[in-house]
């Protein structure tokens, strides 16, 4: 998985340089938590996007899309080549995930916040419905700022959605800066905790780490899972790491080719 | 003196029964099924109700996923709350995703009376009608209530509809059927057309009356369906009578009276006037004095008609200029 997750980067990296815009750094911070969850987790079937027993995710963190669609692409939701013709006119690839364009997509997210409520109600209609179906959501750090995060936090709790994972991608850089200094969210865990959810820290690049949590989750009875995953914003290319520049600008040809040479790719688009 | 009924205690009434009928509905509330009436719905079916409290944003939210997970979601709260709020969380997902939600919003209008401009939803309409997707509908009554809210739960897409908080004559019996983008002719005349929405279309029936004492025969259109709406009556009736009034309980601006000045800028100029609130606020006052002093009284529409069918002296003869009206997007 460490290798998919390494090709997934190139992809990345490949994808938003064509683009010539997206988002980069979230994008990268992600790639690990969801390579874990597609291809270590959750049940799905990419000839049958719409498998009505499949376990479902919500990327509440939108503008990570160009990760979504590497990971969605390689497990054959759509071909690769159309990866690269993200954010053009007439993709099915949209700057932010659309479900009305891309297959595998569950709904549209993109502004901030309103990812966990969805996947509230998707939790609430799978113990309806007697499916045994798990629902993730990815949510940004910076994202938490929102307050409507904090009214999900309080449903799922009230509703004792154990059938609900959700995972902060913990990378601490938002657009103006770190979120210690734009608007500090520590001590994140205890918040969670206090607001009745059982809460878990991994090490959000360590595959193995990640699927132990995913494992510990499906354990937990009566009440919503937080894994927060400590991540690096720009992960896996030295000049990307921890800066803030990169949230959501595209490499320029000097960074794009340093980019490929750090993560081993052979030159060229993705086969 | 003619029975009344409350369109938002029908439609929590016709939700009760609907519950029973299909078990993929589910209902949603902030804090307020008291008030919006889906409290019939929670005392029976416990487990498909759920309470997000005072918490609208998530209540949209909620509504969406419950909506992916094959559920047919109503989702109610008051209209300044659910389309003021909770706006961009409905424009987002239930629009943009083109989901399967019930919006059902009451205390809409000015009718709200004391609790004042804070909680009377004037721009609701506006608000949804502007939305690619969004179905806008506002009950004239008890049975069109009960026949639009039954509509919805058939139609498969994301439905706004607008329900209020008094007693309003019932216009319609139960064999009135809804018809998605129909509007209904309740009344012949050739001189003017008032067209209404909403409890306005029993004032704009009352104002045909008052105006038939003085000899002009009214044609009086309920516009219920304000998205999408019936074209081909809309412009019909103005060729017909080369004047129309709107009249709704709401700004002039974005809502009815907007959009049928939409369609008769572009395809038949009749002279026109809107009934509604220009550029204001609600206030406390009992709805009575309020509706006074917003102008939506029947001889408020009774003297605007006077106004048009003045103008229309003045006025060339009217050709139609094109009588399609645009498909929903749909996606």
């Amino acid at each position: 998985m460490q290798e998919i997750a390494r090709q997934v980067r190139i992809d990345i990296v490949e994808m938003l340089f064509r683009a010539g815009s997206g988002h980069l750094g979230g994008s990268l911070s992600a790639t690990d938590i969801l390579v874990a969850l597609f291809f270590g987790e959750m049940r799905t079937k990419a000839g049958d996007p719409c498998w009505l027993d499949r376990d479902r995710f919500i990327l509440s963190k939108g503008h990570g899309a160009p990760a979504y669609y590497a990971v969605l692409a390689r497990l054959g939701y759509f071909p690769r080549e159309e990866l690269l013709t993200l954010r053009q006119f007439g993709s099915i690839l949209q700057g932010h995930p659309d479900s009305g364009c891309t297959p595998g997509v569950e709904i549209p997210t993109g502004s901030l916040g309103q990812g966990l409520s969805i996947a509230n109600g998707m939790a609430l209609a799978a113990r309806l419905n007697g499916h045994a179906s798990r629902i993730y959501a990815l949510l940004g750090d910076g994202e938490v700022q929102e307050g409507q995060i904090w009214e999900a936090a309080m449903t799922a709790a009230h509703y004792g959605l154990d059938n609900l994972v959700a995972i902060l991608d913990r990378n601490r850089l938002q657009i103006d800066g770190h979120t210690a200094e734009v608007m500090s969210i520590e001590p994140i865990a205890d918040k969670w905790k206090a607001f009745g959810w059982h809460t878990l820290e991994v090490d959000g690049h360590d595959i193995g780490q990640l699927l132990a949590a995913f494992q510990a989750c499906k354990g937990v009875k009566g009440r919503p899972s937080m894994i927060i995953a400590h991540t690096v914003k720009g992960k896996g290319v030295s000049i990307f790491e921890g800066q803030k520049k990169y949230h959501g600008v595209a490499p320029n040809p000097e960074e794009y080719q340093q980019a490929l040479q750090e993560l081993g790719a052979v030159t060229g688009p993705p086969a | 003196m003619a029975a009344k009924e409350s369109t938002r205690v029908e439609y929590g009434k016709t939700l009760a029964q609907l519950g029973a009928e299909n078990p993929q509905i589910v209902v949603l509330d902030a804090d307020l099924s008291g008030s919006t009436q889906t409290h019939h719905f929670a005392k029976i079916f416990k487990d498909r109700f759920f309470n997000v409290g005072i918490a609208e944003q998530d209540l949209m939210g909620t509504a969406a996923g419950l909506a992916l997970g094959g559920k047919i979601p109503f989702a109610s709260t008051f209209a300044m709350f659910a389309t003021g709020r909770a706006w961009e969380q409905i424009r987002q997902t239930i629009a943009y995703g083109n989901l399967n939600v019930k919006i059902v919003a009451s205390h809409g209008g000015v009718t709200v009376g004391e609790d004042g401009g804070s909680h009377q939803a004037v721009e609701d309409l506006a608000l949804m009608r502007i939305l690619p997707n969004m179905v806008v509908l506002a009950p004239a009554d008890g049975p069109e209530t009960r026949a639009m809210t039954r509509w919805a739960a058939a139609y498969h897409g994301p439905v706004y509809m607008r329900t209020g908080r008094l007693a309003v004559p019932v216009i319609y019996d139960d064999t009135y059927v809804f018809e998605l983008g129909r509007g209904s002719l309740l009344r012949e005349g050739g001189d003017v057309t008032l067209m209404g929405i909403g409890i306005m279309v029993q004032t704009c029936l009352d104002a045909a009356a008052l105006l038939a004492q003085d000899g002009i025969e009214a044609r009086v259109l309920n516009l219920g369906c304000l998205k999408p709406l019936d074209w081909e009556l809309v412009l019909d009736s103005a060729r017909r009578t080369e004047a129309v009034v709107t009249a709704e309980e709401h700004m002039v601006t974005g809502g009815l009276g907007s959009a049928v000045s939409e369609i008769l800028a572009e395809h038949c100029p009749a002279p026109l006037k809107r009934i509604g609130l220009r550029d204001t606020f609600g206030m406390s006052g009992k709805p009575e004095a309020l509706l006074k002093h917003y102008g939506l009284t029947a001889d408020d529409i009774k003297q605007a008609a006077y106004k048009v069918i003045a103008r229309k002296a003045n006025h060339l003869a009217l050709p139609v200029m094109d009588l399609k009206a645009p498909k929903m997007a749909g996606r």
